[in-house]
């Protein structure tokens, strides 16, 4: 019970209406433009880094928690932040191994879970 | 044979599909056309392990299925005509390689069964066979894979986008026998109108399928009424009203007795396919299972069929290049016409 009280009910609503929106101009892009899969996760990814970069994508992280860390704009700010983060503290190579070491658990962990997958699970045919 | 107008071919003693065979796949055979088929699969790995080694199990066991039905040996079968949309054919040259027979791989994207029934009949015609087999074979999960992404990259398929059939067609066309007869061929030109999409090839192929339609008619001197059905390949519901529109605008109605294959094989809101069916097995096993026997029972006995396909693959398109379209056509008729150009 105390978990379900310590729940802060409007900060769920935010992260889902965040992330909803996020994913919403995702499917926008695929229904009515011509740009590919591949090239619509590129540009959420480069899109979160600029946005990460010019320090606007925090707000949203503070507004929404993980409806803006979990997309892959939040993968792409990751990147902006560690790289920034990095110089700072140890100089201009910073910006080529910050990026990469703010995002390694999540890089590893895909490639992990990854490997896990293809090793108990066969690709079938979509539904649709 | 004698060639009329500027690109179709009349043959003089028609040679008759003698008999057709059609494997499908699991999601075509909850397809309203299932009943046609003369194998629907369950799994489309049909016990191998990869959907390439599916495919070439598919076109081999339909192409052994229709030599049985035909009741003629395979000894007797002079060449054989196979492609498919897999890089250099490897489902048909795989799947084929321990048939013992002549055998021409033929690339024409999803035109490839018409296009291999064209040079089928004129190998029988010109008096170098007597029985020639022509298949072809497509598989929903290798063609994602060869022309768009893989499956295992889960990625969502846009509205445009058609099915592949998964399946095989095959037909034997024979210089002895009661018809149908294909009488008359329509090979057509490349045509490239600058469509870009891998995932809209219904609107890239229907202007290729435009022109072999309309040249067929200006070579003949028919009309689209002289025909019972007017049959595209794959042009899917985006492309079959493209082809319709643009006839009409040419002076060609052919709204009464047209359809597409890519429209007929799946049902349009069970089985939401977005645009359609498509691939080579699309034409394939429509006029292989269906199509075939309402030419048989005499339901239809004038076809006029129009294989489309799109010659890209995903390096031109990765390469940013336009889709070039291409259509061939033929003519099956029960009856031989009478008078002869």
């Amino acid at each position: 019970m105390e978990f379900i009280q310590s729940i802060d009910w409007m900060q769920l609503l935010r992260c889902f209406i965040v992330g909803g929106i996020i994913c919403i101009i995702g499917q926008v892009l695929i229904d009515k433009t011509k740009l590919t899969p591949a090239r619509i996760l590129v540009i959420f990814v480069t899109t979160g880094a600029i946005l990460g970069g010019l320090g606007i994508y925090k707000y949203l992280i503070d507004f929404a928690g993980c409806g803006a860390t979990v997309p892959l704009t939040g993968f792409g700010a990751n990147l902006a932040k560690g790289a920034i983060q990095e110089v700072q503290s140890s100089g201009l190579l910073g910006a080529f191994t910050g990026g990469v070491k703010a995002s390694a658990g999540g890089i590893s962990a895909a490639i992990i879970f990854g490997y896990i997958a293809s090793l108990i699970a066969k690709p079938k045919i979509k539904k649709q | 044979m004698k060639r009329i107008g500027t690109q179709s071919i009349m043959f003089d003693n028609p040679p008759t599909i003698l008999e057709t065979s059609s494997i499908v796949g699991p999601k075509e055979s909850q397809g309203p056309l299932a009943k046609y088929f003369d194998q629907c699969l369950e799994d489309e790995f049909w016990g191998e392990k990869t959907w390439e080694k599916a495919e070439s199990k598919i076109i081999k066991e339909n192409v052994n299925a229709v030599i049985a039905k035909s009741g003629i040996p395979a000894t007797d079968i002079d060449f054989c005509f196979a492609g498919d949309l897999l890089n250099q054919c490897i489902s048909s040259s795989f799947g084929l390689r321990e048939i013992n027979m002549p055998f021409f791989g033929v690339f024409g994207a999803c035109s490839t069964f018409v296009e291999s029934m064209c040079l089928g009949s004129v190998f029988i015609e010109g008096g170098g066979a007597s029985n020639v087999l022509c298949a072809t074979s497509s598989h929903f999960c290798s063609a994602e894979k060869q022309f768009r992404f893989p499956l295992e990259l889960g990625n969502q398929r846009p509205p445009t986008s058609q099915w592949t059939v998964t399946g095989s067609g095959a037909a034997i066309l024979s210089a002895n026998g009661k018809g149908p007869y294909i009488t008359c061929i329509t090979p057509g030109k490349i045509v490239d109108m600058g469509i870009k999409d891998a995932n809209n090839m219904g609107a890239a192929m229907a202007p290729a399928a435009l022109d072999t339609l309309i040249t067929h008619f200006r070579d003949t001197g028919r009309k689209p009424s002289y025909y019972d059905a007017i049959i595209t390949g794959d042009l899917g519901y985006i492309g079959k009203d493209i082809l319709s529109e643009l006839a009409e605008t040419k002076g060609y109605n052919i709204k009464n007795n047209y359809n597409d294959c890519g429209v007929l094989m799946f049902d349009k809101e069970k089985q939401d396919t977005h645009s359609g069916g498509s691939g080579c097995a699309c034409i394939g096993t429509v006029f292989s299972g269906y199509f075939f026997q309402e030419l048989k029972a005499k339901k239809i006995n004038r076809i006029l069929l129009i294989a489309t396909g799109a010659l890209m693959n995903s390096m031109s398109s990765q390469q940013g290049e336009t889709i070039p379209g291409i259509a061939h056509a033929i003519s099956i008729e029960n009856e031989l016409p009478s008078i002869k150009n």
